[in-house]
């Protein structure tokens, strides 16, 4: 709960307070219908995440960058009543985009429940009070409620983390509140019913291993979009750059001069192994089981970057993130290897320019 | 613009199914007397076979010039197309069909002849600068043209028979084009200009609606010209219908001619334009036609993208996004994902609620499609891509009636076999073709594109005379139901190698397995197909990269390697070819040692088979890649089992890899003229790759935990190319049979080493150092263990003939082996004299040169001793046995020699040519191969100085030395 006054000290404010004045002003511009209990209608909501200037004037900053159609496609699913499943790899702001998402629609993205392996029941329905519970027996008093039990009572917009990692019998209590949109209590012969308004907008990740895939029956209750990954590698370039810039400033590491060429030849390796094909288009490649997300690029050459700064001479270098990639790349000792192996072989080898990039790697391959 | 009493101008976009609907619906309100329909007048006889029962589109009208059929233009119709719905109206009713514009005869005449018009399909129009279109759209407020047209046009389900004047909508598209064609200067004066907008107004090149073969390459100002001409043409034939049937007619054309044909002109004026039109004979037909090719023209805007989007809407009575995704779900039920009716209803809801976001009157394409990619698809594009292939295109095919007149193709295969003088009979009978004349070439390719086309004219059969390639024998019978076939593959092309073509591509993206596209593309090599190549070597090279099992892909190498050599002879460009082959063998090198852990004996065997193939595939591709080898070396490669094909490699090996020109022509071609032409830095990348090469084999042959059988041929290869020294082999081999190994791994690592077939056993008889190292570990071996080695050892021995087994055995008798000094030189050969008997040496010389064919007088050129090498190396072999001893018998002061020629050899019957060479061409190839490759050290210089009165070892020696 945000208590106004402190955000302003916090590490990082919620989105309905960064953005208050943004959502203010796409409220007071806004004359589309809204659903009831929304802040701002659908088309608002959309414009708030993908930005655009409103008639008058206010600009808005563009939350997510990607394909218009996600988050239409999103924000609609909302409108329609059902749950918003939102899947992708690793980086991919799935958390952002709900985040924001809960902001616009319901002004209040605190609403959250993290999905862990330990993830209890009470974390979505309801926990007790023991100390009430013994002393006044069962009463509403008594009961502690989750955020979606209060997102159900308020009809505003309840977030789940990494849905996926939860228990699947912790998951499936998900199933009677999406569906029948109620929660009952047993214990006090009541239930809690759902007013208009209320949502769920849950995220996962689809390239992790060991998570706890969701029953059909609560796949059913979610509409799922999958955020994709930057489409060009030049707005991959581009995120993965102010990134890099922005971390390496937090860690005080001193800029790197010509890091551009580092950044693009990482951003080239990684879009190339997890697409399957070269920039080029011409040869196809095997994929390694990792993820090789933007996430991962950033991290990648933010420990180059460390690498330069703390054991080199202060300038990025082949050398500097070849390990770092090495690492990212071959997540599964054999088949990994080789996939590797193969890319450095045909593509690395042969490519113009990267000569000190095919050295570097294959001292750190052996 | 219509007044009463005027024709009824319906401009449509050509495959709108909202068009469509709405022109029905207007022939139904204003009862035309005939119907005028845009597209070449030559069809108007053809007209009726559209009411047909047989008929069923996708159907498309295709002129094609008769002795050239190559030249073609399409005119496809859909159920949904508006000139379809106008055709079928019009024969419900009665009533008088004409077609309007401009005879294929002139549109084709037109067309550049020299273009390939059958590969015509590269894309989209040439953007036009401005296109009117878009700014149609821009007014209403859409950023994408199409998108508003469909709303605007297609998507209107009102002007029905219920909806008041059916009419009403064509009048103010009319009015709107007018409009349009005034803003952007084409005026009604100067009238000149298409741009048209997504197949308003085709693409001007008046040859099909929009996308037949187009010109995309044509200048846009070519395109307003011609529809110019167009627009006349059409004026002249609805002046001409309005004299026949009065008034009461109506006119379906692209919506961006409408206002050039409500204009008033002078018939005069008119005719000028048409002036002096250049003509060609054309003839039309119906061919079926299929929604994968109303398709395939991507860039061609909407309409086409989605024709079974389209003719869901044409055809669905009602409620079509509810229809549409209920279809999708059955389809996705078929294929067993689990969608239920709450998915469907879950789609409507998004896809209902997603269009009113996006501000739009009804969901389209695209809002289904997000609404099946989120509620039924969870999120993901893999079953979304069924749907796309299934429904959005759909997989429709069309019908023509059997009287429909005679398609292009099959009048491209008459024409073909009149000048190729091959008639369809229908008798069996063989024919044999000699590939070297031209017309049996031709003969072969035309069989073996029929072939790929599924008509079974010809079969190959097994010549009965040569084995070379340049003969094929096939069994011709031409059945009725192959008529049948042929007009089947005319949805694939217009001509035999068009049809072919576009057929094997298609075959390669759906054939999964590498095996089936190296075959693929070696039926492309034999049919002539160069311009399938690229596709089938694309989705090859795909299909490989991803391919994980290296024993696939060690199969797939050599089918591919001998492709390349065949493109060699045949003098395709078999460089793509080359290319992948390339790929492939970089792939098999990485992927190699780790495929050969862990597997058992089975496996290994195989796995040392593929290791054989990869061998020798890397030397051919080497060669192949280092010159291109003249004809002659194919025919003696094919007269012969296997003999030359492998010998020159690894004979050459040393010498080439290290000079780059080297040994090449000795031991390459019979004719022995070294190639003055050879590339050196060709040879640089080659060497590069034999160089890998060999590390792999070098890592599987040292690496400790794999077979032995592998490890033991690895060995082998090595030694056989001379990247392992004998001593190192040696040392190896010490290793892989020490007390310490397995006595099984052993025995299986000595079967490896030696080969399983005779050849092996040759090597022992030859090598003594070699025949001394397994002695010393038979002998080794303790009694307990040599029962559990013996079947082993029985194995590999009993495999080698019976003289070669005599042999090993009268060598084993003679004395140990081992006790030998390791490198004998030239002074007594155990059981032997010392030194060479020169007299009774030469005795046998005629004899062999008789056997070899060669000139006995070997000075005539340096490369005498080498050409007499590889020349034993494959004729010889039919002399094992007897010769053997005999050669044995009367130089065994050559065995130094004679052991380098015998390491040398690789499989199979040049053993025995070895054993000739001892003899004489022996003693020349003998220090001839020293002299180049590891020198002095085997104390044969005296042969040298002895054999020095043969003239040719002279002239090996300087040939040696010289480079």
């Amino acid at each position: 709960m945000t208590v106004p006054g402190i955000s302003t000290e916090a590490l990082r404010p919620h989105a309905e307070d960064a953005f208050a004045g943004e959502l203010e002003a796409l409220a007071a511009a806004d004359d589309r219908p809204r659903p009831e209990r929304w802040r701002l209608s659908p088309w608002a909501v959309a414009t708030y995440l993908l930005g655009g200037t409103l008639p008058d004037g206010t600009v808005i900053t563009p939350k997510y960058v990607g394909p218009r159609r996600t988050v239409e496609v999103a924000v609609t699913t909302l409108a329609t009543d059902r749950a918003l499943l939102l899947l992708g790899v690793p980086g991919t702001a799935k958390t952002w985009v709900s985040e924001h998402l809960a902001a616009a629609v319901s002004g209040d993205s605190t609403l959250l429940v993290q999905g862990t392996a330990g993830t209890p029941e009470e974390a979505i329905r309801y926990g007790w009070n023991y100390a009430r519970l013994l002393a006044d027996g069962p009463s509403r008093e008594a009961l502690v409620p989750s955020p979606v039990m209060r997102a159900m009572a308020g009809g505003a917009t309840a977030r789940i983390e990494e849905l996926t990692r939860i228990p699947a019998d912790v998951q499936d209590t998900l199933i009677t509140i999406l569906s029948e949109k109620t929660l009952p209590i047993p214990e006090l012969g009541q239930e809690v019913q759902a007013v208009r308004g209320f949502n769920v907008i849950a995220t996962a990740n689809d390239r992790d291993r060991g998570v706890n895939e969701l029953s059909s029956a609560l796949r059913r209750r979610f509409n799922t979009v999958v955020l994709p990954l930057p489409a060009t590698p030049e707005a991959e370039v581009d995120i993965v750059s102010r990134r890099v810039d922005q971390i390496g400033r937090s860690l005080d590491l001193p800029a790197a001069p010509d890091g551009a060429d580092e950044i693009r030849r990482v951003v080239t390796v990684f879009r190339e192994l997890r697409d399957g094909v070269t920039t080029d288009g011409r040869t196809k490649l095997k994929s390694p089981s990792g993820t090789l997300s933007t996430a991962e690029a950033i991290s990648v050459l933010t420990g180059g970057l460390a690498l330069a700064a703390h054991f080199g001479d202060g300038v990025l270098r082949a050398g500097d993130v070849a390990a770092g990639i090495l690492g990212a790349v071959v997540r599964d000792p054999a088949a990994d290897r080789l996939v590797w192996q193969e890319y450095l072989e045909a593509v690395v080898r042969e490519r113009e320019g990267w000569k000190d990039f095919y050295r570097a790697c294959r001292e750190v391959s052996v | 613009m219509t007044g009463p009493a005027a024709p009824a101008l319906l401009g449509v976009r050509h495959h709108g199914p909202g068009s469509a609907r709405a022109v029905r619906a207007a022939l139904d309100q204003c009862r035309p007397g005939a119907v005028l329909i845009e597209g070449p007048p030559e069809a108007d006889p053809l007209v009726r076979l559209a009411a047909d029962p047989g008929m069923r589109p996708p159907v498309a009208l295709l002129a094609h010039v008769p002795d050239d059929p190559g030249r073609a233009a399409f005119w496809p119709f859909a159920g949904f197309s508006p000139e379809w719905a106008a055709l079928r109206w019009a024969l419900d009713h009665g009533v008088a069909v004409r077609f309007i514009d401009l005879p294929a005869a002139h549109t084709l005449a037109l067309r550049d002849p020299e273009r390939e018009p059958d590969r015509g399909e590269k894309g989209g129009r040439s953007a036009p600068g401005a296109d009117p279109l878009a700014a149609l759209a821009a007014a209403a407020g859409y950023d994408d043209p199409e998108l508003w047209w469909e709303d605007a046009v297609e998507h209107r389900r009102g002007g029905g028979p219920t909806g008041g004047d059916a009419l009403a909508p064509f009048e103010a598209l009319a009015e709107a084009m007018t409009e349009l064609r005034d803003g952007f200067g084409f005026g009604p004066g100067n009238g000149d200009g298409d741009g048209g907008g997504p197949g308003l107004g085709d693409r001007g090149d008046g040859d099909g609606y929009g996308y037949g073969y187009g010109d995309s390459d044509v200048g846009e100002a070519a395109d307003r010209a011609r529809d110019v001409v167009r627009e006349a043409h059409m004026r002249l034939k609805l002046r001409e219908a309005r004299r026949e049937f009065g008034d009461g007619i109506a006119v379906v054309c692209g919506a961006w001619h409408v206002p050039a044909l409500a204009e008033k002109r002078t018939v005069a004026a008119d005719r000028q334009v048409l002036k002096g039109l250049p003509k060609v004979r054309t003839e039309l037909s119906w061919v079926p036609w299929t929604n994968r090719r109303l398709a395939r023209h991507s860039g061609y805007g909407a309409g086409i993208d989605s024709p079974g989007w389209y003719g869901h809407l044409f055809h669905a009575p009602d409620r079509p996004v509810e229809r549409w995704l209920t279809k999708v779900a059955r389809l996705l039920r078929e294929e067993d994902f689990p969608v239920s009716s709450a998915h469907v209803i879950e789609a409507v809801r998004l896809a209902d609620t997603l269009a009113a976001l996006r501000g739009r009157p009804l969901a389209g394409l695209n809002e289904t499609t997000d609404a099946v990619r989120a509620v039924m698809c969870d999120g993901s594009d893999v079953p979304l891509a069924l749907v796309r292939e299934r429904l959005v295109i759909g997989d429709a095919l069309g019908e023509i009636p059997d009287e429909a007149p005679a398609t292009p193709l099959l009048r491209d295969l008459t024409r073909l076999q009149r000048t190729l003088r091959l008639k369809p009979e229908a008798v069996e009978r063989d024919c044999e073709l000699d590939l070297r004349k031209d017309t049996d070439a031709a003969r072969s390719r035309l069989l073996h594109r029929l072939r790929l086309l599924g008509i079974g004219w010809g079969k190959p059969v097994r010549s009965r005379g040569g084995l070379g390639t340049f003969r094929e024998t096939w069994r011709l019978r031409w059945e009725p139901e192959l008529s049948v076939r042929v007009a089947e593959a005319a949805a694939w092309g217009t001509t035999v190698a068009a049809a072919a073509t576009a057929k094997a591509e298609s075959r390669a993206v759906a054939t999964p397995a590498l095996a089936g596209l190296t075959s693929l593309a070696e039926r492309c090599l034999l049919a002539g197909l160069p311009d399938a190549l690229p596709t089938v070597m694309r989705v090859l090279a795909d299909r490989a990269a991803l391919d994980t099992d290296v024993a696939q892909l060690a199969r797939a190498l050599p089918a591919l390697v001998r492709s390349v050599r065949y493109g060699d002879v045949r003098r395709t460009d078999a460089t793509a070819l080359g290319e992948v082959a390339a790929g492939l063998a970089e792939r098999v090198f990485v992927g190699l040692p780790a495929a050969c852990a862990g597997l058992d004996t089975d496996a290994a065997a195989e796995m040392r088979g593929h290791l054989d193939a990869v061998h020798q595939a890397v030397g051919l591709l080497t060669e192949s890649g280092r010159a291109r080898t003249p004809d002659t070396r194919e025919h003696v490669g094919t007269a012969e089992p296997s003999g030359t094909a492998e010998a020159p490699g690894p004979a050459e090996a040393p010498g080439a890899a290290e000079t780059g020109t080297g040994a090449t022509g000795p031991a390459g071609t019979s004719g022995g003229d070294p190639d003055p032409a050879l590339p050196e830095d060709a040879g640089g990348d080659d060497a590069d790759r034999r160089e890998r090469w060999a590390g792999v084999l070098r890592v599987l042959a040292e690496r400790d935990g794999l077979p032995g059988g592998i490890r033991g041929r690895a060995a082998r290869l090595l030694l056989d190319d001379r990247w392992l020294t004998e001593d190192r082999a040696a040392r190896l081999m010490g290793l892989a049979l020490s007390a310490g190994t397995e006595p099984a791994e052993a025995a299986a690592w000595i079967e490896g080493f030696l080969g399983a077939g005779s050849a092996g056993g040759m090597l022992l008889v030859h090598d003594e150092s070699l025949l001394a190292l397994v002695d010393a570990w038979l002998v080794g071996v303790p009694p307990a263990a040599f029962t559990s080695v013996l079947p082993l050892l029985r194995r590999t021995f009993s495999a080698y003939e019976t003289g070669v087994r005599r042999t090993l055995g009268e060598l084993v008798r003679r004395g140990s082996p081992g006790s030998r000094p390791a490198v004998p030189g030239e002074q007594d050969a155990h059981g032997f004299g010392a030194g060479l008997d020169e007299d009774r040496a030469s005795a046998v010389l005629p004899t062999l040169y008789a056997l070899l064919g060669l000139d006995p007088d070997p000075r005539r050129d340096g490369g005498g001793a080498c050409q007499g090498d590889s020349g034993g190396a494959g004729s010889g072999g039919g002399c094992d046995g007897h010769l053997l001893p005999t050669v044995e018998g009367r130089s065994g002061g050559m065995a130094g020699a004679n052991r380098t020629a015998g390491a040398d050899g690789t499989a199979g019957a040049d053993g025995t040519a070895r054993a000739d060479g001892t003899a004489r061409p022996g003693a020349k190839a003998g220090p001839g191969g020293t002299a180049t490759t590891s020198g002095t050290d085997r104390g044969d210089t005296p042969v040298r100085t002895e054999g020095g009165a043969l003239p040719a070892a002279t002239g090996a020696t300087t040939d040696g030395t010289g480079r």
